[in-house]
């Protein structure tokens, strides 16, 4: 396998080598997360001065624990206030998450083996590698940093897959961080 | 009074609290988020320098929380957003 994680360049620019398999995947997720994270048309009699500066007129906590992940409530004892605050800010932090996660499908459209990405472009895919393992990782009910397949999942359990696309994306996100900070030895190395 | 420095109780924290700064952002630790990446975080929206930002990742890492920065309730809800674009876990919360 000739694919490696991203790494700054001598040039200072940031690349990662993918197969064709593993673009095709990534492109596949990152367009699920587009479907889960795109909001809901505004509804007709939504007040269209709202609606343009984003504000909602009715939302409250997502059902699907993994989207709740990705829009939690900003407040711990207060439903009231944290509904308030989603009005005012769902709409917008759907909208840049959507836009990092198009970042990421036009990348990966107009790349091939080779993935280079300019310092916009790294920060939105930072920002969509965090949201698919956010994601995943509530899926999966990861619950522990140094993830490891449970002891009681068999290895021909569907899941077995998720796990180590989990880990994949942990392995790339870890490399993107660190290749972004520049700081290799300084920062703290998760991998341990 | 002399000019020694004076004995204070309170806790030291990493974060400027005052009077008028009411409002803190908590942010909670979770087994997706990387360390790495939110001492990133912390480095890159905050502009903590690298020693804080790391210090605030620990103690949410090892305490389970910390109290990132603090303000209005205005400049808390904007750092709230802000954690949560960047998907940490955060909350906002009076500092009683």
């Amino acid at each position: 396998m000739s694919s490696y994680g991203f790494r700054r360049t001598l040039t200072g620019r940031i690349s990662c080598r993918l197969e064709e398999p593993e673009r095709s995947l990534l492109a596949h997720l990152t367009r699920q997360l587009i479907e889960m994270v795109e909001p809901e048309a505004p509804q007709e009699d939504q007040d269209p001065l709202a609606a343009m500066v984003g504000i909602e007129s009715d939302v409250s906590r997502p059902s699907d624990p993994a989207v709740a992940r990705l829009f939690p409530d900003a407040y711990l004892d207060d439903a009231t206030a944290s509904d308030d605050f989603r009005r005012y800010t769902e709409r917008s932090l759907r909208s840049s998450k959507l836009a990092n996660a198009h970042t990421v499908l036009d990348t990966l459209d107009s790349s091939g083996e080779k993935v280079t990405l300019a310092q916009g472009p790294a920060a939105a895919w930072l920002g969509t590698l965090n949201d698919l393992r956010l994601v995943l990782g509530s899926r999966l009910g990861v619950t522990d940093e140094g993830h490891q397949i449970p002891e009681d999942v068999s290895e021909d359990d569907p899941s077995v897959g998720l796990h180590h696309i989990y880990d994949w994306l942990t392995y790339l996100q870890e490399t993107l961080v660190q290749a972004m900070s520049g700081l290799v030895s300084e920062l703290p190395d998760d991998r341990g | 009074m002399g000019i020694a420095p004076m004995e204070l109780d309170e806790p030291i924290s990493d974060v400027d609290i005052s009077p008028d700064k009411p409002w803190v952002t908590i942010v909670w630790n979770d087994p997706v988020n990387l360390m790495s990446y939110v001492t990133y975080v912390f480095m890159t929206y905050f502009n903590y320098p690298k020693e804080k930002a790391q210090k605030l990742m620990t103690d949410v890492h090892l305490e389970g929380r910390a109290v990132v920065s603090a303000g209005t309730r205005e400049e808390m809800e904007r750092d709230v957003t802000a954690m949560h674009s960047y998907g940490l876990w955060a909350t906002m919360q009076k500092d009683d």
